[in-house]
């Protein structure tokens, strides 16, 4: 490998580690953009066999090419501005709903050492990048100028706004145990302990000793990414899509990629933070990406299996939700493992 | 001119751009977006100091959470410009007057011939593995961890005093408590009445 990219290197000279980051970037963002296309297949499959139909079979074998028809459709079609909006904003709206969801991926390890910023404040960054994904959302609605966008917009924020607070103290709870902030180290520090000496290190993962915190962190994930049952922003029947209402062609795209983006975001977190990241369950089995990948599937079954289940909440149960119930009971957990972790009964030592 | 100095040049660039925009642009909405950027430069150029805690910190609670509720506001109000602008002439003296007071003093603390910037030596090499927010971190709550506790008690005080002006009862208020909606048993809101058939 390295002798192959010796000779690469020297020909772009000083600009290579700029070009390297690039190429790096580029590894990243094209699987990543064939997942989201592909999640969206496994979303409509999934929901349509949970609700005894077939599902999308007409485009390619079992319908398999459906994404791609669907992209094409979408680039296709007729980007419309409406006359009272905000031009330069209306289209940076759906671009910077995309963009952090993206830039999050800088500082996700796949692996050990597969990483592109393997930064010691991670986890800071991720909290930092994921709370400018609402922007995208607040210019949507307001650059839109219609009444429909801007409520789909206000909601939209507001519940962003309010599910970061029980996320980033179920983070806190997280960075405690493991004293650290980078992720890498996040995950290295879930494979010691009693259980992981046996060869269980699916015992020693975070998940058991934050369970609390990993069920508020599930759900509040999915309330960040605006999913059902806490899809009341795009609330078809009353404000018909939200902030999104105004957009057409690959503008609508991009917050449609941006969604699925985050929603893959949010399960490879979740995964890394309580599920052990890369690690594998049982000793007799080497560590890998692929366990990584086959939580993330997981979790994200999990998104598409609560929007095939569960009815929309009504708004004021989604904000009394977030408010009154995640946010004292973190504050209190946040507590509790602070005490657990200094107390003699530390199992993080 | 090294990499590090092409970022700092640029995002410095951004950084005074956006601010001149702050207080030109005539749509306050876009006033708060180039707020937005300006905070979110600052925040790079931090960075390119080792403050990477300060740096994210700054984009997690003045980008991420204090612009958002003040863009809620801004954009909720309908606010007329023309009003606005009208009495731009008259205040334009004080204004200017404060304004080149707050310059003369930054000119006096940042001017090097003042401040003997040429005096301060050149700050150390961090050692590998250095952690800006361990360092933070370690001196918040050993050198510094009463001044830090008493910032921290009045920034508490001036929350519950926020919650407390807003707090009032109002009676025409729908809300719902989901507690006595659960606690609903069938035989509060059911009677079974038993009747005999009409008869014909």
């Amino acid at each position: 490998m390295e002798s192959y990219i010796e000779p690469v290197a020297q020909f772009f000279g000083a600009a290579w580690p700029l070009v390297w980051s690039l190429l790096k970037i580029v590894g990243i963002i094209a699987p990543l953009f064939l997942c989201v296309a592909y999640l969206t297949l496994a979303e409509r499959k999934v929901i349509g066999y949970m609700q005894v139909r077939i599902g999308p079979n007409r485009v390619g074998p079992y319908g398999l090419l459906q994404p791609i028809a669907d992209g094409v459709k979408l680039l296709l079609k007729e980007i419309i501005i409406p006359s009272g909006a905000n031009k330069s904003l209306f289209i940076i709206g759906p671009v910077l709903a995309l963009g952090p969801a993206l830039a999050a991926w800088a500082v996700v390890p796949f692996s050990e050492g597969w990483v592109i910023g393997n930064v010691d404040a991670g986890l800071l960054f991720l909290l930092a990048i994921t709370s400018i994904e609402v922007y995208g959302v607040i210019i949507a609605a307001w650059a839109s100028n219609s009444k429909y966008a801007f409520l789909g917009g206000m909601r939209a924020a507001a519940q962003m706004v309010s599910y970061e607070i029980a996320m980033g103290f179920a983070l806190v709870c997280v960075l405690m145990i493991s004293s650290s902030l980078n992720l890498t180290d996040i995950v290295n520090n879930q494979n010691k302990g009693q259980f992981a000496d046996m060869g269980l290190s699916v015992l020693s993962w975070n998940w058991i000793p934050l369970f609390p915190m990993f069920i508020v962190y599930l759900i509040s994930g999915i309330a960040e990414t605006n999913r059902a049952p806490f899809d009341v922003v795009e609330g078809e029947s009353e404000i018909v899509a939200g902030h999104m209402v105004e957009y057409s062609g690959m503008a609508f795209a991009l917050f449609f990629l941006g969604e699925y983006a985050n929603m893959i975001l949010v399960s490879a977190l979740t995964s890394i933070l309580f599920l052990g990241g890369w690690l594998s369950p049982v000793g007799f089995l080497p560590d890998g990406f692929i366990w990584l990948a086959l939580k993330t599937s997981f979790i994200l079954f999990l998104f598409l299996w609560f929007r095939a289940t569960f009815p929309r909440f009504r708004y004021d149960h989604i904000m009394r939700l977030g408010w009154k119930v995640f946010i004292p009971l973190t504050l209190f957990w946040v507590v509790v493992v602070a005490v657990w972790v200094m107390s003699p009964l530390s199992i993080w030592k | 001119m090294d990499f590090q100095a092409v970022v700092f040049y640029f995002l410095a660039t951004v950084v005074v751009l956006a601010s001149l925009r702050v207080i030109t642009a005539k749509n306050p909405v876009h006033a708060a977006l180039f707020l937005v950027l300006a905070f979110f430069s600052a925040g790079g150029i931090w960075m390119l100091l080792h403050a990477e805690f300060l740096a994210i910190a700054l984009v997690m609670v003045y980008v991420g959470a204090v612009m958002v509720l003040f863009l809620f506001v801004v954009m909720m109000l309908d606010i007329n410009l023309e009003r606005i602008r009208q009495g731009f002439w008259s205040y334009l003296p004080i204004g200017a007057l404060i304004g080149i007071l707050m310059l003369a003093e930054m000119v006096v603390v940042l001017g090097s011939r003042y401040f003997g910037l040429e005096h301060v030596p050149q700050p150390a090499e961090f050692p590998a593995g250095y952690s800006n927010t361990k360092e933070l971190g370690r001196l918040l709550y050993t050198d510094y961890v009463y001044p830090f506790e008493l910032a921290s008690i009045v920034l508490l005080v001036a929350m519950i005093a926020a919650v407390a002006l807003t707090l009032r009862k109002r009676k025409s208020v729908k809300a719902l408590d989901p507690a006595k909606q659960i606690a609903v048993k069938r035989d509060d809101r059911v009677r079974i009445v038993s009747m005999d058939a009409e008869k014909k």
